[in-house]
């Protein structure tokens, strides 16, 4: 059993092609590329995209959980007349609501995107082919998701192709 | 901006990538680079002497008394605070106005966002009197069941300041991850591909996974935006809810914010213009960069001189007699050389950048930049400083005199500043590859 089969490609446009046909003879594909490429994440198989949602859940967590420790710190557990303001100033509570929305948002964000793509992780079988290494290069990289892909993907014409052992 | 990239026509995806990475990987370190890594070596272990002597003896060592009780230590914090901004306006803004010139100069402005951000940090805590406590500001359960006061600006700042820490640090790295595995790649020591493989997370740019960076890499942008103003905003609210003369105006917010980012276009400027000499980098951070660079120091500079003229016009439209007064100790009292190298340095030095022959000029634009660190850093000292020595009571006046140690820290945090700069370049990669990777793409079609 093997991880599947990978092929190499020389131009961002050829590696679009050449997905496009393997999603169309209904493989599994993954496409690996130096740079984003556009387009290409639809191809794979890309439905939705749930960062946005994540960080919005984000800033809203920690705009509200900041503003609701301020009220609860100034008017409920430490109750303390400041310059004979009310205890619950809510306009000077506004600059750490900021700030705390700021920081849960990005947070937020940066964890779910690494969440969401399996990341860090300390292998991978696609490591096990040398000329992976190409892929944070200049070289662009379709891996068909099973093992009977060979002769499909000969006829796509890469530059080489290789067994991806488990 | 097509001829920004133009240098990248003759250029390919391979070529780009290995140009930028064997800086950090093949390329013998040079005697240059040694020299001043060893100058800057010995300016921290000055910091780390003068903060440990600090702590030993408390802040007594400074010029800093009653009435003047800020000093160095607030001018310098701010001053870090706002080079750091210029970082976060290329990384960010930029980004979201899609200025393609911004890519081969964004990587070491965040890099200078962040060990500017970090030196402004420490020094707040080392003005504590106690800074063995500089954790009270933050929330946590106590014992002593007490809470900050919420109501203080100093409570605001660090919150913006942490905020504007991590968010930048995040950002930086995370930018960084793709280049982190480049550079996994190509290393061929088996340490090298150890620790830059740990630090790229495992990324292999499956195309998902690209999908989900390039959203994520936008909404941090987003988010940064209007962090940079509000963490400069928070800084001038230290001084403008006081009602102290020269500190109690309403111009200061947006006033801070211009004066960050000039300062911080300074620094770039300072910073490119010999990184791209001794790295033979002149294809990539090109003359248009600089020249892009100088004209928004000049837009800056603008501003600021708005906020120079306009403390001053209110100061007369109000009448106040304080404010009045504290004018004409600006203009003529004990500090006014200041306040004169100041406007030299920030307002008329800049109307250089007019011609367009300097600025396409190198050593016109480095002086340039330096006189208007040099500026920036006494606008600083004279908003901090000046206002103190002189406000309401006659009998309350008196004058700060830096000290030895006053010197010694804030030249240390430069040369510490330096320290972390040279292990930057040495390090990692100065200019990202992957968007160069897209810039080369683009200019292909």
């Amino acid at each position: 059993m093997s991880y599947g089969i990978l092929a190499e490609f020389k131009s961002p446009e050829r590696l679009l092609e050449a997905a496009n046909r393997a999603r169309a003879a209904g493989y599994a594909i993954e496409a690996y590329s130096p740079f984003p490429v556009e387009g290409l994440a639809e191809i794979t198989g890309m439905r939705r995209n749930s960062i946005p949602a994540i960080v919005l859940g984000g800033g809203l967590a920690g705009g509200i959980g900041g503003y609701f420790m301020q009220w609860y710190s100034a008017v409920i557990s430490y109750p303390i007349n400041s310059g004979g303001k009310p205890l619950h100033s809510w306009p000077e509570f506004i600059p750490v609501t900021f700030e705390t929305t700021v920081l849960v948002a990005a947070l937020a964000g940066v964890v779910g995107m690494l969440a969401l793509n399996g990341l860090p992780r300390l292998h991978h079988p696609l490591f096990n082919v040398p000329e992976f290494h190409l892929a944070s290069r200049n070289r662009f990289f379709l891996c068909i998701r099973a093992d009977d892909a060979r002769p499909f993907l000969e006829k796509l014409e890469p530059v080489g192709i290789w067994d991806v052992p488990e | 901006m097509a001829d920004v990239a133009a240098p990248l026509k003759r250029r390919s995806y391979a070529s780009v990538s290995d140009k930028i990475a064997d800086i950090v990987l093949k390329r013998p370190t040079h005697w240059v680079w040694f020299a001043a890594f060893g100058v800057a070596s010995l300016g921290t272990m000055a910091l780390i002497a003068a903060i440990g002597y600090l702590f030993l003896r408390g802040i007594g060592i400074w010029g800093v008394n009653i009435p003047t009780a800020w000093g160095f230590a607030i001018a310098n914090f701010v001053w870090w605070i706002g080079i750091g901004h210029a970082g976060t306006f290329i990384s960010a803004i930029l980004l979201l106005l899609r200025q393609r010139w911004r890519t081969s100069i964004n990587r070491f402005a965040e890099a200078m966002t962040l060990f500017a951000a970090g030196i402004a940090g420490m020094f707040p805590i080392l003005h504590l009197g106690r800074p063995w406590f500089f954790y009270w500001l933050v929330p946590y359960p106590n014992v002593m069941e007490l809470w900050p006061q919420w109501r203080s600006a100093l409570v605001w700042d660090i919150f913006a300041i942490s905020t504007y820490l991590i968010v930048s640090a995040v950002f930086w790295y995370i930018g960084l991850v793709p280049d982190l595995a480049t550079l996994r790649d190509r290393a061929k020591s088996r340490v090298k591909q150890i620790v830059y493989g740990l630090m790229a997370l495992g990324w292999r740019g499956e195309a998902r996974h690209w999908a989900r960076f390039e959203t994520a890499y936008l909404l941090l942008a987003g988010l940064a935006t209007p962090l940079v103003v509000s963490v400069h905003s928070v800084v001038s609210l230290d001084f403008a809810i006081g009602i102290v003369p020269g500190y109690h105006s309403t111009v200061f917010p947006p006033y801070f914010v211009a004066g960050a980012l000039f300062s911080g276009f300074a620094m770039v400027l300072t910073l490119a213009i010999p990184l791209r000499h001794f790295f033979g980098l002149e294809e990539f951070i090109t003359d248009r960069h600089l020249e892009n660079a100088a004209k928004i120091l000049l837009a800056c500079g603008w501003i600021v001189a708005y906020g120079y003229f306009i403390e001053t016009f209110t100061a007369y439209y109000s009448g106040d007699e304080f404010e009045i007064a504290m004018v004409q100790d600006r203009l003529h009292g004990f500090y006014a050389p200041v306040y004169w190298t100041v406007l030299l340095c920030n307002v008329l030095v800049p109307q250089t950048l007019w011609w367009r022959t300097a600025r396409r000029s190198v050593w016109t634009l480095f002086v340039v930049s330096l006189l208007v660190n040099l500026g920036m850093w006494l606008e600083r000292v004279m908003i901090v400083v000046q206002s103190m020595h002189h406000d309401f009571m006659p009998s309350a006046w008196g004058n700060f005199i830096p000290t030895v140690w006053d010197w010694i820290t804030f030249g240390g945090s430069i040369a510490f500043f330096a320290f972390l700069f040279l292990g930057f370049v040495r390090l990692l990669p100065a200019i990202s590859i992957f968007e160069m990777r897209e810039l080369v793409h683009e200019e292909k079609k």
